[in-house]
């Protein structure tokens, strides 16, 4: 990968902040929009911009075409069979609360469970939390060893027949664990209940094959790939998504509406209720061809890269907490020891570098680590080892600059 | 902005009340409890008050966040105690107002609190500084 031809691609990085060099590392937050997915977000507004799926003039059928030719690209990016499975939905928050909502409160009975992680972002805990309080189903973790992984026994002791539904992250936003979902999936199968995958940090950073995977719901967001915010995915198989109940009624998603009651459109489009998010769909097909042309094995080979530079980087810091396994997505957790994250998010920050500092959406999982918060620096695929080596100089001034206040 | 511009917000009276939180702890006897929590970031404190006849007789607090949160809380604590209920309420107004950057009285004495001046040149670190002073108003509200 030319990583400097790349980094041409996104404007955004090429400015000072606070009198040096941007090096943004929060990309797990948010990524940086490369100049297609801008030019298409651009022209779609300068030339094609109408509703979909109504009307039949000229830029009507211009903009429906950009709108499911987007969808169609994404489905082939996660080759789902049909795009019937692929759902725009604002995020992946929304997507893991239209299965909550849809289909597992439909589900649920007293006496079923729900099995989730203590590594889950809190996008993927709350709307358990509500199905189960809604239910009277049981809400059950799969418990972490020391190093922020899961062990499959520990998923086979865990997951029972009464289990309905596995709800686990793909990669962790904080640890940077990498979960075997295939063999998670196999678990849950075996014991008759269903997968919900949550896949906003894998699906920027690596081959996601949903078929491969045999998940039954995966959930992703365009803002974390590259694409505008605002935009999301959420997969289904289709028997499942048929089961599955709209959230949101309105227009766009009906076939027949009668005084007393109305039929819903067939799929994908029964979940796209009001005017969809038209211009985020399109931006997110072009984020899809610009990575599908750069390689998602080769952004994957090269976050690792980065991930394992940082490691071993950062290690040789003084007085630091790395948390999480070695083996890990395109992010590192830590906190310096006596200085708290927010404290070296603002000293990395008078340098130029963007990390973040908090609970990262992961109180559990902060509770668990028994820290209030750490800082994190999450790498993509326009990171180059340089910024890690700044990151690694401005943390080093951070513990000279917090010694000297001490002293 | 180099790392010198740092020591307009972390200086050294902060550092010293970080270090060295004044009125860290729980009060004797019965007191206001409030539990106040900074959701965005995870910053923590619980803050304690004593009022007799609309007066602070001793405010405490524990918590856990960043140096600017928990001098802030520190110097909080001390700019209360034996302060009436409308003093305070007042100066948290004026830590607002210089939180906000507006120009202060010249006249007021804000003792070490003035030290925090320079947290609004950091916009992100405002909540930081300002959620010891959120918690003492609601802590005098609800014993009104």
């Amino acid at each position: 990968m030319d990583i400097k031809a790349i980094r041409e691609m996104f404007p955004i990085l090429n400015q000072e902040v606070n009198g040096n060099p941007l090096v943004y590392l929060d990309s797990s937050a948010t990524s940086q929009k490369p100049l297609p997915v801008i030019e298409a977000v651009d022209e779609y507004y300068r030339m094609d911009n109408s509703n979909v799926h109504r009307g039949v003039h000229t830029l009507g059928t211009r903009a429906t075409d950009k709108y499911e030719g987007a969808r169609e690209k994404v489905r082939a990016f996660i080759n789902a069979e049909s795009t019937a499975q692929v759902i725009f939905t604002r995020g992946t928050t929304t997507s893991i609360n239209y299965v909550a909502y849809g289909y597992a409160r439909q589900k649920l009975q007293p006496g079923d469970e729900i099995v989730i992680t203590p590594m889950e972002h809190h996008s993927n805990i709350i709307p358990w939390q509500q199905a189960a309080a809604a239910t009277g189903a049981t809400l059950k973790y799969i418990p972490l060893q020391d190093d922020g992984t899961i062990t499959l026994e520990d998923v086979r002791n865990t997951v029972t027949e009464n289990t309905k539904i596995v709800a686990i992250t793909h990669v962790s936003n904080v640890l940077g664990t990498i979960n075997p979902i295939k063999e998670i999936a196999d678990i849950t199968h075996d014991n008759g209940g269903i997968i919900v995958v949550d896949g906003a940090q894998s699906v920027p950073h690596m081959k996601v094959d949903v078929v491969e995977l045999d998940c039954d719901f995966y959930a992703f967001s365009g803002h974390k790939m590259g694409a505008p915010t605002g935009i999301g995915v959420l997969y289904g198989k289709k028997e499942l998504l048929e089961e599955t109940e709209p959230v949101e009624f309105g227009g766009e998603m009906i076939d027949f509406v009668n005084l007393y009651d109305s039929t819903w459109k067939e799929l994908p489009w029964k979940f796209e209720g009001g005017t969809p998010i038209i211009a985020g769909a399109i931006g997110l097909g072009a984020a899809v061809d610009f990575l599908s042309d750069i390689g998602m094995n080769n952004i994957y080979e090269h976050d690792k890269r980065l991930a394992n530079y940082a490691m071993e980087k950062l290690n040789t810091i003084e007085n630091i907490s790395i948390y999480g396994p070695n083996e890990r997505g395109a992010l590192v957790t830590f906190n310096l020891d006596d200085v708290h994250p927010h404290d070296t998010a603002t000293v990395l920050d008078s340098e130029g570098i963007a990390v973040r500092a908090g609970h990262h959406c992961a109180q559990p999982l902060m509770k668990w680590l028994n820290v209030a918060a750490t800082a994190r620096a999450s790498f993509y695929l326009y990171n180059s080892v340089e910024d890690i080596d700044a990151l690694v100089d401005g943390l080093l001034k951070t513990k000279e600059y917090f010694g000297n206040v001490f002293e | 902005m180099s790392l010198n511009n740092l020591d307009t917000l972390y200086r050294q009276v902060i550092m010293d009340h970080y270090k060295n939180p004044r009125n860290r702890g729980i009060v004797d006897g019965d007191a206001v409890s409030v539990d106040m929590n900074n959701p965005t970031c995870g910053d923590r404190i619980r803050l304690q008050l004593k009022v007799e006849d609309g007066t602070v007789i001793d405010a405490k607090f524990e918590g856990e966040g960043c140096s600017i949160s928990m001098s802030s809380a520190s110097m909080m604590t001390q700019a209360v105690k034996g302060k009436n209920i409308n003093d305070a309420l007042k100066m948290s107004e004026v830590f607002s107002d210089m939180m906000l950057g507006k120009d202060l009285d010249s006249d007021l004495d804000l003792g070490d609190i003035e030290a925090l001046q320079g947290v609004s040149k950091f916009p992100a670190r405002i909540k930081c500084a300002t959620l010891a002073w959120k918690a003492m108003e609601k802590g005098v509200k609800e014993e009104d």
